[in-house]
């Protein structure tokens, strides 16, 4: 047994960091909430070989596996990197498992970008497969595909604007490949300028139907969990770093405020929920490879205890630096954003929550 | 990461389970405080030893079998994979004895260790007091040296699991008052028998009486019952308190303390499967309890590599204890008023609110995560230096 990360694991995170410090992410999301222009992290990824990661060595890719891309969002969450990896990961995925070579083989060279057009598998209580409305809660049934086109709308589909290639999960839990141009996307970024969103409207687009094996589509879903809990770990790692610094620096009442206990055990809570969060990454890299029956459970766990966990972070990194941490002074809102932006996206925590118990009850109606 | 057997590890998993499957017709029910379960669980206990399946990391030449946490973790599963309870005194064996592999003399060793193993003896931890729990170094029992080498020891320890059965404790008294506070302990090892030890048990919510206050009256002991250097006692009791926090935190599943097992119960009610808000909360236990799990494997990893189990296990007790409060809530919430005397989920509620405090409370274990881990300042303290003698009176002064 062997629950730890491997020396090449440990390194390709130390690289992606390095690659990421080339750039001031942090500064330019500040700039970017007043009308910045992001810097084009793209090339430093391409040069890593980020776009290919998931895409198999016979379609010129690096075939690792989950964890390794869990890590290097870590690394992009650390730093609010705005490389739009969210929606070309799980698409690249869906084309090279279903052996579209010339598409992936260009996606993989970072030539092109795909989006994941996400649709939610069918629950223990819930038929069908759904995408996120743009507005409330009442989730919609995802495009259909018929004769050879799709009808439908998508809301808030990350790194959507832009894409060339859109990988379109539909109702029947299918998936179909749109080129970019044939889809309406109307540019749907908001609150976290970091996080390129979009709305797409499919009026008959014509669409390939992709060959894929039974769960491909669902575990693509489920690696969209697994990436958003990754750049969590990443994002409250800084928090906390910042939060504890600046609890031994900062004094009142003549001592520093981190002796305080109600300080300290705010810090610890923060400490516990990355540290939770960080097992569940491990449990979820680990399903993804040698378990997938447990994929589901395990990136719903993770994206749950990850964005809860981030979401206290963001929180507990404001209140700790006072009201300074509440300003555009310090970097502290700007994780802020990201957290309470990315805990809705992709089905949001409540439904990790909701599938954690599905999935745990629906094994034990097995079983009893 | 992978965390299937190496072909060493799955062997001996075969040999556990072999021994198990050939004797689990002999193992009593794991519940039941009246003295036949305790006599039945002692002698399952002595089995368990004799199958090498008791003390699995203690070295070999104090009975145990000289392997690492890997083994003990595949003993443990099997155990709970054969339905038969584990051994009866977890606190012997788990944390006093490797207390005394690490601190005692070679007499005590060999006296002492072999009939811990077999549970025929039984071992209590006497350290809290009414007026020493998480400020555990202000312990007032005092121990008094004799002219001959002997000690006289007078004062009352309290919270004390298995004292009732125990023949041996193992004890945190002052021996030198004039030096600051945690300086001045010794370790003791106290046969419950001598004259003047009375034990009383204590009744929790839950009606059992899993603890006890326990009095000393002048007790005399021989020479020699120091476990460690004289006024080193706060080390030793160190290493024992590292131990419980291990064995707390990452001992949730071992106590049936799983998500599958809540998500059965939840079963009672059906309609409730379905209800949002009772599967919002269970995904969110059930989320911590599986940290815990893939946590545990994470220490183990590190343990194997030779690292000493640190400040973590306090976290992972702490999520423990908050998981099984949320559990045991939530079940009696679906099973109504009736889930609180449920033989299997009544304790659980029950038994929550003094956990909590166990192996040091919610509040100290975070401060200590804060202080080790994190790095940050401590409470300035009023103690620091000052001689235990003189303490009380500068507390009152101050008040």
């Amino acid at each position: 047994m062997n629950f730890a990360l491997s020396d090449e694991q440990e390194f390709l995170k130390e690289a992606a960091r390095g690659a990421l410090s080339r750039v001031n992410t942090v500064a330019a999301a500040r700039e970017a909430l007043d009308g910045g222009a992001l810097p084009d992290l793209w090339p430093i990824a391409v040069e890593a070989g980020w776009p290919g990661l998931l895409v198999s060595e016979a379609n010129g890719g690096a075939e690792l596996s989950v964890l390794e891309a869990m890590l290097v969002f870590e690394e992009l969450g650390r730093v609010l990197a705005s490389v739009p990896l969210l929606g070309h990961l799980p698409a690249s995925f869906l084309l090279d498992r279903a052996g579209a070579a010339a598409v992936v083989a260009s996606l993989a060279a970072g030539e092109s970008r795909a989006a994941y057009v996400p649709a939610r598998p069918p629950t223990d209580l819930a038929d069908g497969w759904t995408v996120d409305p743009s507005i409330g809660l009442t989730r919609a049934s995802a495009p259909a595909f018929a004769g050879g086109r799709v009808h439908g709308t998508v809301a808030w589909v990350p790194d959507a604007p832009g894409a060339e290639h859109l990988v379109v999960v539909v109702d029947d839990g299918r998936a179909v490949h749109v080129q970019g141009e044939d889809a309406s996307v109307q540019a749907a970024t908001l609150y976290d300028e970091t996080r390129a969103l979009g709305h797409i409207t499919f009026d008959g687009a014509p669409a390939t139907l992709l060959a894929l094996a039974p769960g491909d589509t669902a575990a693509a879903w489920y690696i969209g969990q697994a990436l958003l809990g990754a750049e969590a770990v990443g994002a409250i790692d800084v928090a906390l770093a910042a939060s504890v610094a600046y609890a031994k620096e900062r004094h009142t009442f003549g001592r520093a405020i981190g002796s305080y206990q109600a300080v300290k055990h705010e810090l610890v809570e923060m400490l516990r929920g990355l540290d939770n969060s960080r097992s569940l990454m491990y449990y979820a890299g680990w399903a993804a490879q040698d378990k997938p029956d447990e994929f589901p459970l395990a990136a719903s766990a993770f994206r749950l205890a990850a964005g809860k966990a981030f979401d206290h972070a963001a929180r507990a990194q404001i209140s700790v630096h006072g009201g300074i941490g509440a300003t555009w002074e310090h970097d502290a809102p700007l994780y802020f954003r990201r957290a309470q932006l990315s805990r809705r996206l992709l089905g949001g925590t409540a439904g990790a929550a909701d599938r954690v118990a599905g999935e745990l009850l629906t094994a034990a109606r097995q079983a009893a | 990461m992978d965390l299937n057997d190496t072909p060493e590890l799955a062997e001996y998993r075969i040999k556990v389970r072999a021994w198990l499957e050939e004797h689990k017709h002999a193992a009593p029910p794991s519940r039941g405080d009246d003295d036949a379960s305790v006599a039945a669980r002692r002698a399952w206990q002595k089995r368990l030893a004799e199958g090498g399946l008791a003390a699995v990391t203690w070295p070999a030449e104090y009975g145990g079998s000289g392997l690492g946490p890997l083994q003990q973790v595949v003993v443990n599963q099997e155990i709970g994979r054969a339905g038969v309870p584990g051994i009866f005194d977890i606190i012997g064996v788990g944390m006093l004895g490797p207390t005394l592999i690490a601190h005692g003399s070679e007499d005590q060793k060999q006296r002492l260790l072999g009939p811990m193993l077999t549970a025929d003896e039984v071992w209590c931890q006497l350290f809290s007091e009414p007026a020493a729990g998480s400020d555990l170094a202000g312990v007032q029992t005092r121990a008094t040296r004799q002219d001959d080498g002997s000690w006289r020891l007078s004062g009352q320890k309290v919270w004390t699991t298995n004292a009732q059965h125990a023949a041996f404790g193992l004890l945190l008294a002052r021996t030198s008052p004039d030096l600051p506070k945690h300086k001045g302990l010794t370790m003791f090892v106290i046969p419950m028998d001598a004259a003047g030890v009375t034990v009383r048990p204590l009744r929790q919510i839950s009606g059992e009486a899993h603890f006890n206050e326990v009095f000393f009256d002048d007790v005399h002991l021989e020479p020699g019952s120091e476990v460690g250097p004289v006024d080193g006692g706060w080390g030793v009791g160190m290493t024992t308190l590292m131990f419980e926090r291990v064995t707390i935190g990452l001992g949730g599943e071992g106590f049936g303390w799983r998500a599958d097992r809540f998500a059965h119960a939840l079963l009672a009610d059906e309609a409730c499967t379905r209800d949002p808000e009772t599967r919002h909360r269970f995904g969110e236990l059930a989320t911590e309890f599986l940290a815990l799990r893939f946590t545990g494997y994470r220490m183990l990893t590190s343990l194997q590599r030779g690292a000493i189990p640190g400040a973590e296990g306090a976290l992972a007790k702490v999520t423990t204890i908050k998981a099984a409060i949320a559990a045991g809530d939530l079940i009696c919430d679906v099973l109504g008023p009736a889930g609180l005397s449920d033989e299997r989920f009544g304790e659980l509620v029950s038994d929550m609110p003094g956990l909590k405090s166990a192996g040091g409370t919610e509040e100290i274990l975070r401060n200590m995560v804060g202080e080790r881990v994190l790095g940050l300042p401590p409470e300035p303290r009023l103690d620091k230096g000052v001689p235990f003698s003189e303490l009380r009176a500068k507390e009152k002064a101050l008040a």
